[in-house]
C-alpha cells in the first residue's frame, strides 16, 4: 500500500498551500470550503472499511503533492530559469561601454 | 511561424507528429494560441468564480467573462470538484499567468479541444505502446548496486500489477526488452476501454510523464503514491545522484516538475471518472 501522510497532516498541508497561493483571504475561497467539507465528511464515516474514504485519502495526498511540487518548482524556475538574451544596454555595460542616449554625440557631427 | 510550431511540439511531446501540423491545416490555429503556454501574460481579471451552465456542466468565470479554451470553445468541466481545482489554479496566478504551472487547466483544454483529433482507440494504442518499452521492464547488467536497486524497487510493483490484472509482463536486461504477450495487451486494452475520454487523456499524460504503464497503473489504482511513482520512474537518476551529488537546478527542478505533472494527471483521471460516485455519495448523505 502506498505510504501516505495521515489525513490531518494532509489537510493542514493543503490549507497551508492554499494560504500561500491566495493570501489571507483563502478562507473565503471555494477550495477551502470544499477541502474542509470533505475532510469533515470523511472523518465521521462509521464504516470500518470504507473505500471512498481511502480514495479520498489518496486523492488528498495527490492534491497536496501537486500544490507543494508546483510551488517548489516555480521557486526553482524563478531562481534558475534563463531570462533570455541580455538587452543591448546591458551587454554594452558588461564591457564598460554606454550606448549613446541621444543623437548629437560622436558620429553625428556634420 | 516555425517557432510556434516547434513550441507546440515541445509542449505535446511526441503525440503530435510533424506531418500533422502544416501551416495551412486547421491545427495551426491552435498552434498560435497554444504557444501562450510558454510565454506569460498579464493577469487581466480580479475574481474567479464557478457557475453551473447548460447540461449541468461547470464553467469558470473570470470577472464577468466566461473562460474559453485555446480552441475557442466554452471551457466546461463535468463536475464541481474539477471546476474548483481549475478555479484555484487561475486564482493562484499573481501578476502574470504562468500557464506552465496550470496543469489541470491544460489537461481540461486538451480534453475539450482534442488538438490532435484522436479517438479513444488511438489513445489507447498510444498508451499501450509504452508497455513495450516500459521503464520498469528494462534492467541493467552493471553496476551491481543499480542492478540490486532495480530488482528490489521495481520487482514488487511489477509483481503487484501482474497479480492485479492477472497478466505476465516480465523484465529483461537485453536491449530488445521482454516479450510482452498479446494477451497482456488485450487485458490492458479492455481495461483502458472502460475509462472515459477525459480520464484517458489524463492517463496518457501520466504514462508519458512516468514513461511507464506499470507505474502509472499502480498509481491510478492507488497502490503507489505520486512521490513513490516519481521516485521509481527516476530510479537510475537517483542512483547516480547518490554517487555524484545532487544539482538543484537540474535534478530538483526536474523532479518537482515531474511530481507536479504526475499528480495533476492522476488527480485529473480520478476527478473526471468520478462524476457518478460523487452524486451517489451526496444522495446517501441526504437520506442518512
Amino acid at each position: 500500500m502506498a505510504a501516505l501522510l495521515p489525513p490531518l497532516r494532509v489537510c493542514r498541508g493543503i490549507l497551508k498551500e492554499l494560504r500561500a497561493m491566495q493570501g489571507a483571504t483563502y478562507k473565503l475561497s471555494p477550495a477551502y470550503n470544499y477541502v474542509m467539507e470533505q475532510f469533515r465528511k470523511n472523518k465521521v464515516t462509521g464504516e470500518m472499511y470504507c473505500r471512498a474514504q481511502q480514495e479520498a485519502h489518496h486523492d488528498s495526498n495527490t492534491y497536496l503533492c501537486l500544490l507543494a511540487s508546483n510551488r517548489t518548482h516555480l521557486a526553482l524556475h524563478k531562481l534558475y530559469h534563463g531570462k533570455g538574451d541580455r538587452s543591448r544596454e546591458e551587454v554594452a555595460g558588461l564591457v564598460g561601454l554606454r550606448l549613446p542616449t541621444q543623437p548629437g554625440g560622436k558620429g553625428w557631427e556634420k | 511561424m516555425f517557432r510556434s510550431i516547434v513550441r507546440l511540439q515541445s509542449q505535446f511531446g511526441n503525440i503530435l507528429s510533424p506531418n500533422k501540423v502544416c501551416p495551412r491545416s486547421p491545427h495551426f490555429r491552435f498552434a498560435l494560441k497554444y504557444s501562450t503556454a510558454i510565454t506569460e501574460r498579464k493577469r487581466f481579471y480580479q475574481d474567479v468564480s464557478i457557475s453551473q451552465g447548460e447540461g449541468g456542466l461547470y464553467e469558470i468565470n473570470l470577472d464577468r467573462k466566461k473562460l474559453k479554451t485555446p480552441g475557442g470553445k466554452l471551457f466546461t468541466v463535468p463536475n464541481e470538484v474539477l471546476a474548483i481545482a481549475v478555479a484555484t489554479e487561475w486564482d493562484a496566478q499573481r501578476d502574470t499567468l504562468k500557464f506552465y504551472t496550470m496543469h489541470l487547466t491544460t489537461l481540461c483544454n486538451t480534453a475539450l479541444d482534442n488538438p490532435t483529433q484522436r479517438n479513444k482507440e488511438q489513445m489507447i494504442n498510444a498508451a499501450l505502446k509504452f508497455l513495450e518499452t516500459d521503464t520498469v521492464c528494462y534492467r541493467v547488467d552493471e553496476p551491481h548496486g543499480l542492478v540490486e536497486l532495480q530488482k528490489n524497487e521495481w520487482d514488487p510493483v511489477l509483481h503487484w500489477i501482474e497479480n492485479r490484472y492477472n497478466v505476465t509482463i516480465g523484465s529483461s536486461s537485453s536491449i530488445l526488452g521482454p516479450e510482452i504477450p498479446e494477451a497482456t495487451k488485450d487485458t490492458f486494452r479492455q481495461h483502458l476501454n472502460s475509462y472515459n475520454f477525459w480520464s484517458l487523456t489524463g492517463l496518457e499524460f501520466v504514462i508519458t510523464q512516468l514513461k511507464s504503464v506499470v507505474l502509472s497503473m499502480g498509481m491510478i489504482d492507488r497502490h503507489l503514491s505520486v512521490e513513490q511513482a516519481v521516485l521509481l520512474s527516476r530510479l537510475e537518476e537517483e542512483y547516480q545522484i547518490q554517487h555524484w551529488g545532487n544539482v538543484e537546478w537540474a535534478h530538483d527542478y526536474d523532479m518537482y516538475e515531474l511530481r507536479a505533472r504526475t499528480a495533476a494527471g492522476a488527480l485529473f483521471v480520478h476527478l473526471s471518472s468520478e462524476g457518478s460516485t460523487v452524486k451517489r455519495k451526496l444522495l446517501q448523505d441526504r437520506q442518512g
